[in-house]
């Protein structure tokens, strides 16, 4: 297959695993987000693909060619750091031409690509500049070109936006999506922002403990969380311990949710139901009964905080289907079967 | 943050201590030199004040300009091969386990606890036809007959970075910990191998710091007098030699006042122009 396969990617520091037995394919094209709390393994991973860090077991495939062992200069990649890493003794388009210039590149060839590049990244003009003197969205994008100047089958960012103000870092999340489907060239990002993940990645992948918890598309992360630790990780979420009859039939608090029936086998499991999908109606009527605890008007969202069964469960709506109730107030919550997603233990 | 500018005479007070010591340790002994300079010497006996440019005519001959010469080369040269040698051993260093750079630190430290004349008195056992390291060498088969190293220019070169080598691994450390580590992996994923990296990012980014250790290296083997007469032939003796001998051995402290300010003079010169060039280099 080409694109990028990690095969068992194994990183051990002494005796604290930092990455252990990652699987995963990246097809050519590919845009991946790896996501993760800090200290994860994410940058470990990232690092490995690079060839900064040698793996300690398992072996890395691009394009159906072992890397594993290949040197970093030899890898044919791009990277851009959190730190950036731009040289701070040479210009813009010295920096950008560096790349060109280990290669052996004509000074025409050079100066041509510089030129390209600098427009592509909307800097045209600035290749005298020195790099003290751009703001940090400009160095963002300097460093972004620099590691494709030589047009490398990878394209690796670690924490890239991280340095930037939020409003700023919205804009580029759109920007470099919207450069990478333009060159169409394999991504992988290393990041700690969700909302980043979502919007940039095809595929999301979550990392916890150096494990792959689960890989898939953005939508599907949200929509179908593999584990808890995911459904937690990605978006808020209620997590609600629900046990089953005989029959598969589950019930939350001792109220039968009609039309979820857990995998057979299963007696008790925890669901995972995002606060869009809490439903909350008068009590009775089949609903779950809990006691509204606290409103928090946000003025787009409503976030109402109901207790229900000895848990805290937070319900979502928009202005216009804003629920009519106060704090201390008795309310029903309807679960829709098709809202509740099952975790794997 | 912005500082006040100082308003009275009392916000100065910080300074009067250093500035006393500067004075009285500093600037006093130098105008004093530099006045000697200027002195008629008395034959046989000590000077007497008064304006005389004999002492700085004497200077002006073939003999002194080539010691001179041959002092601000050695020194040139001492610095030179202090940072090609200490640059890539503070790099290494400096990617080292924290406990081993400590270790390494400490055995640097203890070389500049030792004195001059005992590092001189060692190379020059250590170059000696008797006792020397060309006895291993005949050991190993390599030479047919132990020989002598010294006197000689290499010895002198060998005993100088030997002593400046621990200074200058010292001032160029905190530069190369404090260096990203980033810089070197970006240019190593931009296809530069480790070696290219070394000299087409790291010695350009520490650029100025080089530049401030030749100098100080180039100041500090300036001053060397004791190891070019214990490991050199008298060709190999520097001015502060001869400034050493004219002013003890000969009486003669008009003359060696004049060498000594001459000397800084050079040397403050040659400074001036580094710093200039340095600065053209940053604008081009």
């Amino acid at each position: 297959m080409s694109g990028l396969v990690l095969n068992g990617v194994t990183k051990q520091f002494g005796t604290f695993t930092a990455v252990e037995n990652v699987q995963l394919s990246v097809p050519h094209g590919t845009f991946v987000c790896m996501l993760g709390p800090s200290g994860c393994g994410k940058t470990t991973l990232l690092r490995m693909i690079a060839g900064l860090d040698d793996p300690t077991g398992g072996s890395i495939l691009l394009d159906d060619e072992d890397i594993t062992k290949v040197p970093t200069h030899k890898r044919n990649l791009g990277m851009v750091f959190q730190s950036l890493a731009l040289f701070p003794h040479l210009s813009v388009g010295e920096n950008i031409a560096y790349p060109l210039r280990i290669r052996g590149k004509s000074r025409e060839e050079q100066k041509k690509r510089v030129d390209e590049l600098l427009s592509l990244i909307h800097l045209a003009g600035y290749g005298d500049r020195p790099v003290s003197k751009l703001s940090g969205g400009q160095r963002q994008r300097v460093a972004i070109a620099r590691a494709l100047a030589l047009s490398p089958k990878l394209f690796l960012l670690d924490e890239p936006l991280s340095a930037l103000d939020a409003k700023l870092r919205e804009a580029m999340q759109v920007e470099l999506r919207q450069l990478q489907q333009k060159l169409g060239i394999t991504t992988i990002v290393v990041t700690h922002d969700q909302r980043e993940a979502m919007t940039m990645a095809d595929t999301v992948v979550v990392m916890n403990g150096g494990h792959i918890r689960q890989a898939a598309s953005p939508i599907e992360i949200y929509r179908k969380p593999a584990d808890t630790f995911v459904a937690d990780f990605i978006g808020s979420t209620n997590l609600i311990e629900t046990t089953a009859d005989n029959s598969g039939l589950a019930s939350v608090f001792g109220h039968g949710v009609p039309g979820l029936v857990l995998p057979s086998g299963l007696q008790k499991a925890t669901i995972s139901v995002r606060p869009e999908d809490v439903h909350l109606t008068a009590p009775g009527n089949g609903a779950i009964t809990g006691t509204v605890t606290f409103v928090r008007d946000l003025g787009g969202t409503i976030e109402t905080f109901v207790e229900a069964g000895g848990k805290q469960i937070v319900a979502v709506s928009t202005p216009r289907a804003r629920p009519d109730v106060t704090a201390g107030q008795q309310v029903g919550i309807v679960l829709a079967p098709e809202v509740c997603v099952v975790l794997k233990q | 943050m912005k500082r006040e500018a100082p308003q009275s005479i009392a916000d100065y007070g910080p300074l009067f201590f250093p500035a006393g010591m500067l004075l009285v340790f500093f600037v006093v002994p130098f105008g004093t030199m530099i006045a000697v300079s200027f002195f008629q010497r008395q034959q046989g006996g000590f000077y007497t004040p008064a304006f005389v440019l004999s002492n700085y005519e004497r200077f002006l001959t073939v003999f002194f300009g080539g010691v001179l010469g041959f002092s601000l080369m050695l020194a040139v040269t001492v610095a030179v091969c202090c940072v090609v040698l200490a640059l890539p051993f503070t790099y290494l260093l400096s990617k080292l386990p924290r406990r081993l750079q400590v270790i390494w630190l400490v055995a640097l430290l203890s070389v500049l606890s030792l004195s001059e004349v005992i590092i001189g008195f060692a190379w020059s056992t250590l170059f000696s036809r008797t006792a020397g390291i060309t006895n291993i060498l005949v050991q190993l088969g390599l030479m047919k007959q132990a020989v002598a190293l010294s006197p000689s220019f290499g010895a002198v070169l060998t005993g100088m970075v030997y002593q400046a080598l621990p200074y200058t691994v010292l001032v160029l450390y905190p530069a190369l910990v404090r260096l990203d580590p980033t810089l070197m992996e970006a240019a190593r994923t931009l296809g530069s191998s480790p070696v290219r990296a070394f000299f087409n990012v790291l010695v350009p980014a520490l650029r100025n710091t080089i530049m401030a250790t030749l100098i100080m290296v180039f100041i500090f083997a300036l001053g060397s007098y004791l190891l070019p007469q214990i490991l050199g032939r008298p060709q190999h003796w520097t001015l502060s030699v001869l400034i050493t001998d004219q002013a003890i051995y000969q009486s003669n402290m008009p003359f060696a006042a004049a060498m000594a300010v001459f000397l800084v003079l050079v040397t403050l010169g040659l400074v001036a122009l580094t710093l200039l060039i340095g600065r053209k280099g940053e604008k081009a």
